[in-house]
């Protein structure tokens, strides 16, 4: 498979992929300091899943994802420095310190929502790729669920519903191989959470989801059938993610060394090196210098998070209803 | 010009002169044309109960038939409209909210409040509730209570075929989330509905009695029984002020508050059960806002606190009737 795409296309990936890493282990690292409340959930790792499906996307598409979301975003464009002062808690967040990490939105950016309820998305996705059919946008929606969600009943729901009214959706299943502290190789009773998709009607697709090409590969595909009115895809991404299910979890139940070996044999950023580098597409000096702007990125986010104002008293009271006599 | 029709065709027509007006308005429900993928008639059903017949010929493309599965579609309407669009979606009975309140509580309620104020979820999910049908327990709740306790949904409760063609219309052009409640054994009520469109503002309750002797609060199918129960009380010299809510969230407290000051006696009535209800709740209100007027305790003719049974005789006894609201009427007159 050769890459088909220019050196600005895979810098771009590259410093999409490089700002979630950077986001995540910076928050790591800052979520022990005791300044985050809340749960927070990393997605490190498991970049190329976000990145590789969103280099297809624009904003007339949509996604929605889950409580481990912060990738995503990044990936659909919801402003870094907005996503940490709400994750935060301050009044210059994405939405304005009222949601917190599990609930980060930019609907003008089509991105539905991080979501604190397992396997939400589903239904909403069908939602967004609903209107975007009745308004003719050529828009689809992609719905990023976990191994864990892959067994709600809503998703299953939604996958019929998407194939029975032909709709342009794409299932992304990320199995990163827990459920909390559950594996996905006991909880799910397939052999693949791809296998499902038979049942409902549509293909189902088994990827790498460490290698940033065959991400982009598998889902241009989906993509494009989507959006040529050829009904929805489930594509399971094999995966992993290097820490716990939130922030504070020991992660006792994994195997001893198991992240580790992950992050010196899979890891989806140095792979994506190994390869633009072996084509000659772009060099690491290349790569170093955008590593370089990423982390002053970040370092900004946070300084500018730490310094925001929190939201005002009134705010309790606001945004519930547009209007209510 | 006002003419008479139903309670249900005036939902249909609110539904058609909307669609009307507004692309963006789409139905969608478990045969809500019904026939789909069947060999026979299209739109055969047109809703479970007819109140959606003859929407699929008039706009195609825009009454869409579901799976039967409550938690995809509901929560399809609730993404769509996040997405810009207004479904009115049929949870063909409010017993079946417990398969997809997710949906609802936790996604179309919290959008805006958990986004910052940046969405709008103008959906619509019409809802069958009500006992005296002889459809047991899991057909026959009055469920209300549960969406008025949920910050983000609006909850509305028409009484009267009039009532019922200017809340669908002023719910459809609503930004918010709402949850039209229709009763059951109302679909055939007749009742003087003008042709043209218009809406009734939510929040606004109805006075649809006028007296200075007692106060009865009520919503839904049990103002005609307040109606029936305050024309027995005038029989006696008693003139009660009966107050259809009309929509429970937002609540008119204004207008309970000023009657209940002027009568000083309140019978609250609620075909929901009596726990945690709209009973309660207007009771709890009265009696923080409006106590010093008051010369007797707050009157509630509820149901029991059981499930809605199925044998005649004993759902019979489930509902409140005339005779138990004109009974507390009169205790608290006493």
């Amino acid at each position: 498979m050769s890459i088909q795409l220019n050196k600005e296309q895979l810098l771009s990936a590259y410093r999409s992929m490089r700002t979630i890493r950077e986001f995540e282990e910076r928050l790591h690292v800052e979520f022990a300091t005791g300044d985050i409340p809340g749960f927070v959930h990393l997605y490190a790792g498991e970049e190329a899943s976000a990145v590789g499906t969103m280099s297809h996307l624009n904003d007339s598409d949509y996604v929605a994802t889950t409580h481990r979301g912060h990738g995503h975003c990044i990936a659909k464009g919801v402003d870094v420095r907005e996503m940490m002062a709400e994750i935060y808690g301050r009044a210059t967040g994405s939405c304005r310190g009222k949601g917190g990490s599990m609930h980060i939105a930019d609907l003008s950016k089509g991105m539905l929502g991080a979501n604190g309820i397992v396997g939400a998305g589903g239904p909403l996705t069908c939602g967004a790729a609903l209107a975007a059919k009745h308004k003719k946008t050529g828009g689809v929606g992609v719905c990023f669920f976990g191994d864990g969600a892959s067994n709600q009943g809503v998703i299953f729901e939604s996958m019929n519903l998407a194939s029975v009214w032909r709709l342009p959706v794409i299932f992304v299943a990320e199995n990163n191989g827990y459920a909390e502290a559950t594996s996905s190789t006991w909880s799910v009773a397939a052999d693949n959470i791809a296998d499902r998709a038979n049942g409902f009607g549509m293909p189902g697709v088994i990827v790498d989801g460490f290698d940033f090409f065959a991400v982009h590969e598998a889902l241009g595909e989906a993509i494009a059938r989507a959006r040529s009115g050829g009904g929805p895809t489930l594509v399971e991404m094999k995966l992993s993610r290097y820490f716990g299910h939130f922030e504070g979890d020991a992660q006792t139940y994994r195997a001893p060394g198991e992240v580790q070996k992950l992050r010196e044999e899979k890891d989806c950023l140095k792979r994506f090196e190994e390869r633009v580098v072996r084509a000659e597409l772009a060099s690491s000096d290349d790569l170093r210098k955008v590593d370089a702007e990423v982390k002053q990125l970040i370092d900004d986010a946070v300084t500018q998070a730490k310094a925001a104002p929190l939201p005002p008293a009134e705010a309790l009271l606001t945004d519930v209803y547009v209007s209510y006599p | 010009m006002a003419r008479k029709i139903t309670y249900s065709q005036a939902i249909n027509e609110a539904l058609a002169q909307e669609m009307g007006r507004d692309e963006s308005v789409i139905v969608m429900g478990e045969d809500n044309a019904g026939g789909a993928g069947a060999p026979g008639e299209q739109d055969a059903w047109g809703g479970v109960l007819g109140v959606t017949k003859g929407l699929y010929g008039k706009f195609p493309g825009r009454v869409l038939d579901t799976p039967l599965s409550e938690g995809g579609f509901i929560g399809t309407a609730v993404g769509a409209a996040a997405c810009g669009m207004r479904p009115v979606a049929e949870l063909m009975f409010i017993d079946f909210m417990g398969v997809c309140f997710d949906q609802i509580f936790n996604q179309a309620a919290k959008f805006r409040y958990m986004f910052g104020g940046k969405a709008v979820t103008p959906v619509v999910i019409r809802t069958m509730y009500g006992a005296g049908l002889r459809a047991a327990a899991q057909h026959s709740q009055m469920l209300t209570s549960l969406f008025t306790h949920i910050p983000g949904l609006k909850v509305v409760c028409p009484a009267t075929p009039y009532d019922a063609k200017g809340l669908m219309i002023e719910a459809i052009r609503d930004d918010d989330p709402v949850i039209f409640c229709e009763h059951k054994l109302l679909y055939t009520m007749e009742g003087d509905v003008p042709e043209e469109s218009y809406s009734i503002p939510f929040g606004e309750a109805n006075i649809v009695r006028d007296g200075d002797d007692i106060t009865i609060v009520t919503y839904g199918r049990m103002v005609h029984y307040a109606l029936d129960a305050a024309q027995k009380l005038a029989k006696d010299g008693i003139e009660a002020d009966v107050i259809d809510l009309r929509t429970t969230s937002p609540l008119d407290e204004e207008t309970i508050l000023e009657s209940a000051r002027r009568t000083g006696r309140v019978v609250v009535v609620d075909e929901a059960n009596p726990r945690c209800s709209i009973a309660t709740d207007i009771a709890a209100l009265v009696g923080q806002k409006a106590f010093k007027a008051l010369k007797a305790p707050v009157g509630m003719v509820t149901a029991p606190h059981t499930p809605v049974p199925f044998a005649a005789s004993l759902e019979d006894l489930y509902i409140p009737s005339a005779e138990k609201i004109a009974e507390a009427a009169r205790a608290a007159r006493s």
